[in-house]
């Protein structure tokens, strides 16, 4: 229950440090900051630890039997060539783990992307064009897939056809806009929240 | 035009006072107002209450404190809602700081509906790997989780003996506040099937809507907002509900800042010229 308290009263005063910075910048602000990067960077390397190297490389190599247990030894000795890049002329080796992080990533990803994005929505814009609302998302799909067309120089009377694709842009960008202003003021209400809630207890 | 001149120069903090007065007054008066519930957020509403009990819903916990304001209200009414129509609970997440906000989330919930861990929920933690997890977990859970969050064999557990792969989860629940709903689509939708839906930060939500027209999300949930819709539904309120009252005195005054800052600025211009 004391740790809860204190915890509060620690949180609570980061967050009003961290809100200095509205007036301007200051040392508690800066003091906030760097503590918030290294607790959050001291956090990952735990994490790492305890539920990445221990359980899935050492516990396991610990228990497991025959191929199981050595195959464990080509993801360690990855692992490890990773830090390669500190020795100089030993620094290429690192290349090794990369090229085969890259490969694993670029041969999941395009699959993915095929699979799980490109056709499904192709799939989902080859719309009957009965509704206001399916007639408006093919003409938006259609006209900014030509507003990135650099092949053809649209001219004359065709160039509209690019203005359509940039209002349907713009109204994109908008609405991004919107939901952004939306979470951040979200996030504002929730710690001003957590202030009057759990700190203060007003509310 | 003393006034607009004087508007054009207004010191940025007489602004941030007026936000900050915005959002403490509606939420210490408490005020309430209607919340009208959306299409989206019901489809992901009906996703879990059209599940009988039993069922086993994975929800991914993909974003940390930083997004909690927003995601965390979703996650409390999607674990109230689940507790309450007695479907199991599996936890897991792709983003290491998130998942004691995970924790806490789940206890506290479990709590109010004295569900037991093990038994009807289990919180399998965090491991990286990312996509070539959900590809892996596809296959076989054990070859990433052959323990929990602390370190108990997931097999010591009955409901989580008979889960293999994804033909066994009925839902999947992903809570976003990056890229890893994209990830959690392309590769555990698209690939193995998996029905989903999405809870997201509104920053993360408009990059998500292709995906539910394409019917290859069945719901989302988007921002404080969808928390809010998403509590009504569920006739719990929360802090997604009671900060929905701020939010919109806040989005008004954004609105006439905007109004007010662009009628200054033609009205100087219009002066210079």
């Amino acid at each position: 229950m004391i740790w809860n308290i204190i915890g509060t009263w620690i949180a609570a005063g980061l967050t009003i440090a961290i809100f200095s910075f509205l007036y301007k910048d200051n040392p508690l602000y800066k003091f906030a900051e760097h503590l918030y990067v290294g607790v959050s960077a001291g956090f990952g390397v735990i994490y790492v630890w305890a539920f990445d190297l221990k359980p899935m490389l050492i516990d396991r190599f610990i228990s497991e039997h025959g191929i199981e247990r050595w195959i464990l030894l080509i993801p360690a000795i990855l692992g490890i060539l990773m830090f390669s890049r500190w020795i100089g002329k030993f620094g290429y080796l690192s290349r090794l783990p990369i090229s085969f992080t890259v490969g694993i990533g670029a041969g999941l990803g395009i699959t993915a992307s095929v699979q799980g994005f490109l056709l499904p929505q192709i799939q989902g814009t080859l719309l009957p064009l009965t509704t206001i609302n399916n007639i408006i998302l093919v003409i938006g799909v259609i006209t900014t897939i030509l507003y990135f067309y650099f092949s053809h120089e649209f001219k004359g009377k065709t160039q509209y056809i690019l203005r359509v694709g940039v209002v349907f842009i713009m109204v994109s960008f908008g609405a991004s806009f919107g939901y952004t202003v939306m979470a951040r003021i979200s996030l504002l209400i929730g710690r001003v929240f957590f202030l009057l809630s759990d700190w203060l207890h007003i509310i | 035009m003393k006034f607009w001149e004087k508007l054009g120069e207004l010191d940025r903090r007489i602004i941030f006072t007026i936000i900050g007065l915005a959002v403490i007054i509606p939420l210490v008066l408490k005020i309430t107002m209607p919340i009208r519930v959306s299409e989206t957020v019901r489809n992901a509403y009906h996703s879990i209450e059209h599940l009988p009990a039993g069922s086993i819903v994975m929800i991914s916990i993909d974003y940390d404190a930083s997004s909690g304001p927003e995601l965390q209200p979703m996650l409390i009414a999607v674990l109230r809602h689940c507790f309450k129509k007695d479907i199991k609970v599996i936890l897991l997440g792709h983003w290491a700081l998130g998942l004691p906000l995970g924790e806490i989330a789940l206890n506290r919930v479990a709590a109010e509906y004295n569900k037991k861990y093990g038994e009807d929920y289990v919180n399998l933690g965090y491991r990286p790997g990312y996509s070539a997890l959900m590809v892996g977990i596809g296959r076989e859970f054990r070859d990433f989780f052959a323990a929990d969050y602390r370190r108990v064999p997931i097999d010591s557990f009955p409901f989580m003996r008979k889960v293999h792969n994804y033909d066994q989860i009925s839902l999947l629940v992903g809570l976003e506040a990056g890229a890893t709903g994209d990830a959690w689509v392309q590769f555990a939708g698209a690939r193995f099937g998996l029905k989903m839906f999405l809870g997201a930060t509104g920053v993360t939500a408009p990059d998500l809507y292709p995906y539910l027209q394409a019917g290859q999300i069945t719901g989302l949930i988007a921002g404080l907002q969808g928390a809010a819709e998403y509590e009504t539904l569920i006739k719990e309120a929360g802090t997604g509900t009671l900060g929905m009252p701020t939010q919109s005195v806040v989005h008004g005054l954004i609105i006439i800042f905007i109004i007010l800052g662009n009628a200054s600025y033609f009205v100087l211009r219009k002066k210079k010229k």
